[in-house]
This record gives C-alpha cells, structure tokens and sequence, in this order.
C-alpha cells in the first residue's frame, strides 16, 4: 500500500499520534471518542439502518452514506462505555466524511494498524477498528456503486 | 494486612466462599483503609480513564497481564513488577471490579489466582451496578507507593487447562460458556466481513452449554445460591466431585463461569481453558461437533 493512497486528513491523524508516545496515544484517543457526533435525527430514530460492527466486542453501529455527488459521510453510534470503540470510529467518521468514495475504497485496509496503537490497546481491539473500516468500504462499494 | 469479609449480604451467605464478593456499600465504607486495593479491570482499554471508583488502580488484561510474545501469560518475575508497579502487596486484600457485569474483572482475579494471591474478591455487579446506584466515581489518576511484591511463580496445574489436558479430560464435564449461536457452529458471516477467531465452528464433543450470562442476576450481581445451583447441578448435571473444565473463545467469559462454579458453588476442581474456541477451534486433529448437541466423545 503506498503512502499516496492515504487522504489528507486520515494522514493527520495518524501523524498526531505518532508524535506521542504511547500513554498519551491512550488519551488522544479518548479525546476522538468525546468528539464522536451524534448520527443525523433519521439514523437514530431508525437504528435498523444501521449496520452492527460484529468485531468490535461492544455495540457500535456505522453507517455510510454516499451522495449524488459522490461524496461519503461516515456516521456511527457506540456507548458511552466503550470509549475505545467510539475513539476508532470518530476516527474513522473524521478521516472519510467528506472523501469521494473511490477515496475511502482506496484507504489502506492497515490503516489501523499504521496509527501506533496496536500495542497500547492490544492487536485484539485493534482489528475491531479494521471491521469497521472494511464494513464503511463495503458499505461504500454497494452504494456508489463502484 | 488483609481486610474482613463482607458479612451484609444474605445472598453471599449462601455461596460455599461467601468472603469472595463484596456488596457496594461495604466497598465504598473501606475506600483507603490500608490493606485494601482496588483494581478496575475492563474490555476496553479507556473506560478507567473516563472515571472510576476513588483510588482503584487500573490492570488491563491485553496490555498487562499476557505476555507482549507468547500466547501466554506473565511469568512470575512479570508480575511481581506489575504489581509491584501499581502499589499492590502480597498480603493485600484486592477487590476487582469491571464492565460486561465483570468478565475481565473475573479474568483478572483467576490471573491473580494463578500466582497464588490469596485474597482476592469481586465487586458485585462490578461497575455498571457501582454507577447504577450512584456512588462516586473520579478522573483523578491513583498514585499508590510502589511496593515490593515476592516473585512467585505461577501454577498453571489446579485452576488452568491445555489443550492436552482437555484432550485427556474428555468423558468429564465441560461446560461451554459462549452464546449459542457459537456452540452450535452456525456462522451468519459472508464475504468481505474480517472472520476472527478459528477455522471450525462449534464445540468440543460432550462440552454442556451454559451460556455465562445465565450466572448474571437482573441487577447485575450474581445470581443466588438456589438459582445457580439450578442451572449448573440440575440443568448441566454437575456434581459434586466432578472434575469441571469450562471455556469460550479467549477464557475470558469463562473466567465468569470459573469463578461461579469454584468460589460461588465450591466445586474443588475446576479449570478454566484460556486457548478455548480459538485454539480448540484451529487446532489440528482435534474432535468438534456442530449442531445444539453435545454429541458424544470419539473412542480413542
């Protein structure tokens, strides 16, 4: 996967935290699950929109859109007791929101394990954040049709 | 220095160790008494951070307990250091709490178990009841004085399993604590969705399934003596002096499991087999069955 694929803002964050060392990865991560927006009024009142992210131990929902224009916003929902699982998709939420969607498909799939936190958080925990980004590029792929 | 058991509770009375559990309102009464150490331990990595109990240390069982390498966990030099690290003696009386009404909190106490800690106890509930009923929790980081804790080597030969040793086990009870959906090996996966875990589905022939949550009360405590003698004598026909292993997928929901049927039950021999479905279920040459049967044990 080369560099060159990695959008702008998903660059950021990975170099954010790779700039700190770990203990401090572990709070910038915790400051992204605060910054987590809540999905728009149709998703909420709708959850069976919402697409379960089986990897991730805790109940997160994500779901992506794609409009006419070709632009993807990501949205997901996670409880406030998994503040892990909401720091990787607020993550994932901010770097792709925005992107065109041959963008996000071209988003390295290691992307999670590129940001420095596999050892922090352990590879197990790790890979739920990769469920959510292969789900978001599926997602993508059906509904941009490409 | 050890602290004195919890004797509020009628329902902890009941249970063959009723000194391993404490009620909240004991807990919260002792917050600081010398002696007494309070360890959160959860699924996710950042839920201590976002507030805990006042004065609990944190033990993360990914990043903290297993070893960086091996599949394995710390050796006795290991956690000598970490507990020495977090301010933790070896006489201390340690009180786990933790999220998913105490999975990790229970790994973490069977971990402690394995270097022979002796006293060491779960809060009922673990932290959902401690918030349910209001009691305080804080961001502000814990800072005890390091202490010196012995270096003792684990014992993995009473309380844990090896494949091998479930292997020679077959014909005695297992008790298989995931949902059901992984017991019978139905799988509602399909392509392009990251598969974790093993290469077959199902479960070691013979193994009972108990779900472990049906060991869990309505608020989130444990279940009562009468209640889980129910489930576990009369519904998976354990008996006394069985020989017991129980397992999920990574040990840790079958820690939950283990220490019901050891500390809340009594039964003498019960192990828990961390390599669970994830090994069992990879392994090669070993006996499974699919379907919501136990089925039986192959001749050998």
């Amino acid at each position: 996967m080369s560099e060159n694929t990695l959008p702008a803002r998903l660059a950021e964050i990975r170099d954010e935290f790779l700039e700190l060392d770990e203990p401090d990865r572990l709070q910038l991560l915790l400051e992204f699950s605060h910054e987590l927006p809540d999905v728009p009024a149709e998703y909420a009142d709708h959850p069976e929109m919402c697409e379960r992210v089986a990897e991730c131990q805790s109940p997160v929902y994500i779901v992506v859109d794609v409009d006419d224009a070709g632009r993807v916003a990501m949205h997901a929902t996670a409880p406030a007791e998994a503040p892990t699982t909401r720091g990787f998709a607020s993550i994932l939420a901010q770097g792709l929101t925005g992107l065109s969607a041959a963008e996000v498909l071209a988003v390295p799939d290691d992307f999670p394990q590129s940001i420095g936190l596999t050892r922090a958080v352990s590879p197990l925990r790790i890979a739920g954040m990769t469920g959510m980004l292969m789900r978001a590029k599926r997602q993508v792929r059906a509904k941009s049709g490409l | 220095m050890t602290v004195e058991f919890d004797t509020t509770s009628p329902k902890f009375a009941e249970y063959a160790e009723p000194g391993r559990l404490v009620t909240g309102d004991w807990l919260q009464e002792r917050l600081g008494q010398p002696g007494l150490v309070v360890v959160e331990s959860d699924e996710d990595v950042l839920l201590y951070e976002t507030g805990h109990i006042p004065g609990a240390v944190k033990v993360d069982w990914h990043t903290e307990l297993n070893d960086p390498v091996v599949r394995d966990y710390l050796d006795g030099e290991g956690f000598a250091k970490l507990l020495s690290r977090k301010g933790i003696a070896r006489d201390d009386t340690v009180v786990i709490y933790g999220d998913k009404n105490n999975w990790w909190a229970a790994y973490a106490l069977w971990v402690f178990s394995l270097f022979g800690h002796e006293d060491v106890r779960l809060l009922d509930g673990g932290r959902d009841k401690w918030i349910a009923e209001g009691r305080p929790l804080t961001t502000e980081p814990t800072t005890r004085e390091p202490v010196e804790y012995p270096i003792v080597e684990r014992d993995d030969a009473v309380i844990r399993a090896y494949k091998d040793d479930v292997l020679a086990h077959l014909g005695n009870p297992l008790i298989d604590v995931r949902s059901p959906e992984e017991y019978s090996g139905e799988r509602t996966s399909a392509p392009a969705y990251p598969e974790e875990g093993a290469l077959r589905a199902g479960h070691i022939p013979s193994a009972q399934s108990v779900p472990w949550a049906k060991a869990v009360a309505e608020d989130g405590g444990f279940k009562s003596r009468e209640e889980l003698d129910a489930i576990y004598r009369d519904g998976a026909g354990l008996k006394d002096g069985d020989k017991i292993v129980a397992y999920c997928r990574i040990g840790e929901r079958s820690s939950h499991t283990w220490f019901v049927l050891k500390h809340l039950l009594g039964f003498e021999d019960v192990r828990n087999y961390d390599g669970s479905w994830t090994e069992w279920g990879s392994a090669v040459r070993v006996p499974i069955v699919s379907g919501s049967e136990p089925g039986e044990v192959p001749a050998r």
